[in-house]
């Protein structure tokens, strides 16, 4: 189902979160939320999913306007950072939870139920795993759980609220391809929020950044590289050098897009620092200092000291 | 040194104020015999004063368990304006004398109280009558299962309820399937604290219950009232059988907490 947010504000008590948040979700996309922490995207998840109340603005999901929706009636798929696993029950328990609570009329036969937490098992790769606990599952496996127990329901839309964050950095890569190869599979209207950009490159079609509770830019990582609303769009996506530019407006590189050639020119080499593969040079450019890089070993031509002529031309120039 | 002489203080002191009181009530109860225990017990007072007391205490655990449960829940997995003060009227009865608490249930329905004409008028009893006693008990040993509760559904957090409800789950539901299971052996330990100071209330019950042999007066009442009518024999038998209720009251708590230690795994 789609998603459309339309002028979404919320509040806490004096602080605003969000102001104005107009957003729509394409029914099939994968949509990533990404933004500094307290920039408003999980209030925006948790909006969705019925969690949060008391907002101004419309909330669409399928185009019916969910506002006078309890969270237990949108069906929505929700993972939680830390899983929200119910302790007491097996992991089969888990996930055949959201099928036995179903009213009499709409729940499935028991051994229907059996047979879906099977297939579920098998989605996720658990097979086999259904009759252990939550305590002795691993995080990555404990996800995994929680990702089965919320496509049991079969979700309208499926929110992932930061799913890889308590995880190790090889389990996240693992469960990255598995969250990617379900949307493929499923084709479920997703939305992801993360602080991993990389994550977010990965999974999504489009990236939507938050700061400070407003929308700076959305669109996919390609466009928000090469043409970013704002320095900060540009310096949220990695390392970045700002300099001022013509008419008020600022000029955005990449350290490793600079080109440095030796030999006679404006700028001063003031340090030089050993990389793998790449040397991170700190250049005095007029009353600019910034860190270039390179690839390769360190230049014997660009040693400290050492004149240089740089090189800005793949910068871009964005308004203020 | 200092360390062990340490210890030794807090051993003697433990022994001296903890053990001793029931060892002399358990030898001064057995002193006259098992004979003399059986027909103290067998008194219709006395029975009743039994009575009435596991009654009292039954109502007052079940009325503190619902409603303890209900504030623990309220409190914790929602917001709402002037959380803090319901959290510190919680802990009233705990800082009120029990007395005070009494004396403030005849203020509302005792003959010169504010309701005492109304009910009068209509043939309801409540002080120097059983809803009295219960009152008061409830009023007093409220705080002891909700107390226990706050802080472990505190630290429970919110997102197993509202992954519960985003699944399909109702109140009810996600009461019974999701928090019960994770504070079950909390709310039993509150529920046996709450029993053992149910049985041994003395100053609430006191005040409203007037006393009345075979029918207000519990057990604590009817041992004062037995021992400052010098028959010691009889007040240490019934002595020596409340305080045999608390220590078993106390020793399933241990029980249970021995149990949920080892039941607690990680995560």
């Amino acid at each position: 189902m789609s998603i459309t947010l339309d002028r979404i504000c919320k509040r806490h008590g004096s602080a605003t979160v969000l102001s104005d948040v107009s957003l729509d979700i394409a029914r099939g996309e994968f949509l990533a939320l990404v933004g500094p922490s307290g920039s408003g995207k999980t209030t925006l998840l948790r909006l969705i999913a019925g969690l949060e109340r008391d907002y101004d603005g419309t909330i669409r999901i399928g185009g019916t306007d969910v506002g006078p929706i309890p969270a237990r009636e949108r069906r929505i798929g929700f993972v939680f950072q830390n899983y929200a696993l119910f302790r007491h029950m097996t992991a089969a328990d888990n996930i055949a939870f959201g099928l036995r609570v179903r009213p009499r009329a709409t729940r499935p036969a028991a051994a229907d139920i059996a047979r879906r937490v099977a297939e579920l098992l098998a989605l996720v790769q658990l097979d086999g795993l259904g009759t252990r606990y939550p305590h002795q599952l691993s995080g990555g496996q404990r996800q995994r759980v929680a990702l089965a127990r919320a496509l049991a329901i079969d979700p309208q839309v499926l929110l992932l609220d930061e799913p890889l964050g308590a995880l190790d950095p090889p389990i996240r890569v693992e469960l990255r391809a598995m969250l990617r190869d379900l949307h493929l599979r499923l084709g479920l209207t997703t939305l992801l929020v993360t602080h991993d950009l990389g994550e977010a490159a990965e999974l999504s079609d489009r990236i939507a950044v938050l700061r400070a509770g407003r929308i700076e830019q959305i669109g996919t990582i390609a466009t928000l590289d090469a043409t970013p609303a704002s320095a900060f769009v540009f310096g949220f996506l990695g390392d970045s050098i700002s300099l001022p530019a013509p008419d008020g407006k600022r000029a955005l590189i990449r350290p490793d897009e600079v080109g440095l050639t030796p030999g006679d020119g404006p700028a001063v080499i003031i340090a030089v620092h050993l990389g793998i593969r790449q040397t991170r040079y700190t250049v005095q450019h007029g009353p600019h200092r910034f860190d270039v890089v390179l690839r390769g070993a360190p230049h014997p031509g660009l040693a400290a000291g050492a004149h240089c002529t740089v090189d800005l031309s793949a910068a871009r120039i964005v308004s203020a | 040194m200092q360390r062990r002489l340490l210890i030794l203080a807090a051993a003697l002191i433990a022994v001296l104020m903890l053990v001793l009181p029931l060892v002399v009530v358990f030898t001064e109860a057995l002193s006259a015999g098992p004979g003399r225990i059986v027909e103290a017990l067998s008194d219709p007072d006395a029975q009743a004063a039994i009575w009435l007391t596991i009654e009292v205490a039954a109502i007052s655990l079940t009325v503190n368990t619902i409603f303890g449960l209900a504030a623990a829940w309220c409190i914790t997995k929602h917001d709402f304006p002037l959380r803090g003060l319901l959290v510190t009227l919680i802990e009233l009865p705990l800082s009120v004398s029990p007395v005070v608490s009494g004396l403030v249930w005849m203020l509302v329905f005792g003959a010169q109280g504010w309701l005492g004409p109304w009910l009068r008028g209509h043939g309801i009893g409540i002080v120097f009558a059983l809803p009295g006693v219960v009152l008061a008990t409830i009023f007093v040993t409220f705080p002891f299962v909700v107390r226990p509760l706050l802080p472990l559904m505190q630290s429970q957090g919110r997102e197993q309820e509202e992954a519960a409800a985003l699944l399909g789950a109702g109140l009810w539901r996600t009461l019974w399937h999701v928090t019960l299971p994770e504070i079950r052996w909390g709310l039993l330990s509150g529920i046996l604290l709450c029993n053992a100071r149910a049985m041994g209330e003395f100053g609430a019950v006191a005040v409203v219950s007037g006393h009345i042999p075979g029918a207000t007066e519990t057990m604590p009442l009817r041992i004062e009232a037995l021992y400052n009518d010098f028959q010691g024999a009889a007040a240490f038998a019934m002595a020596a059988l409340l305080a045999a209720l608390a220590l078993l009251t106390l020793a399933a708590k241990a029980f249970l907490e021995a149990r949920t230690g080892r039941l607690a795994g990680p995560g």
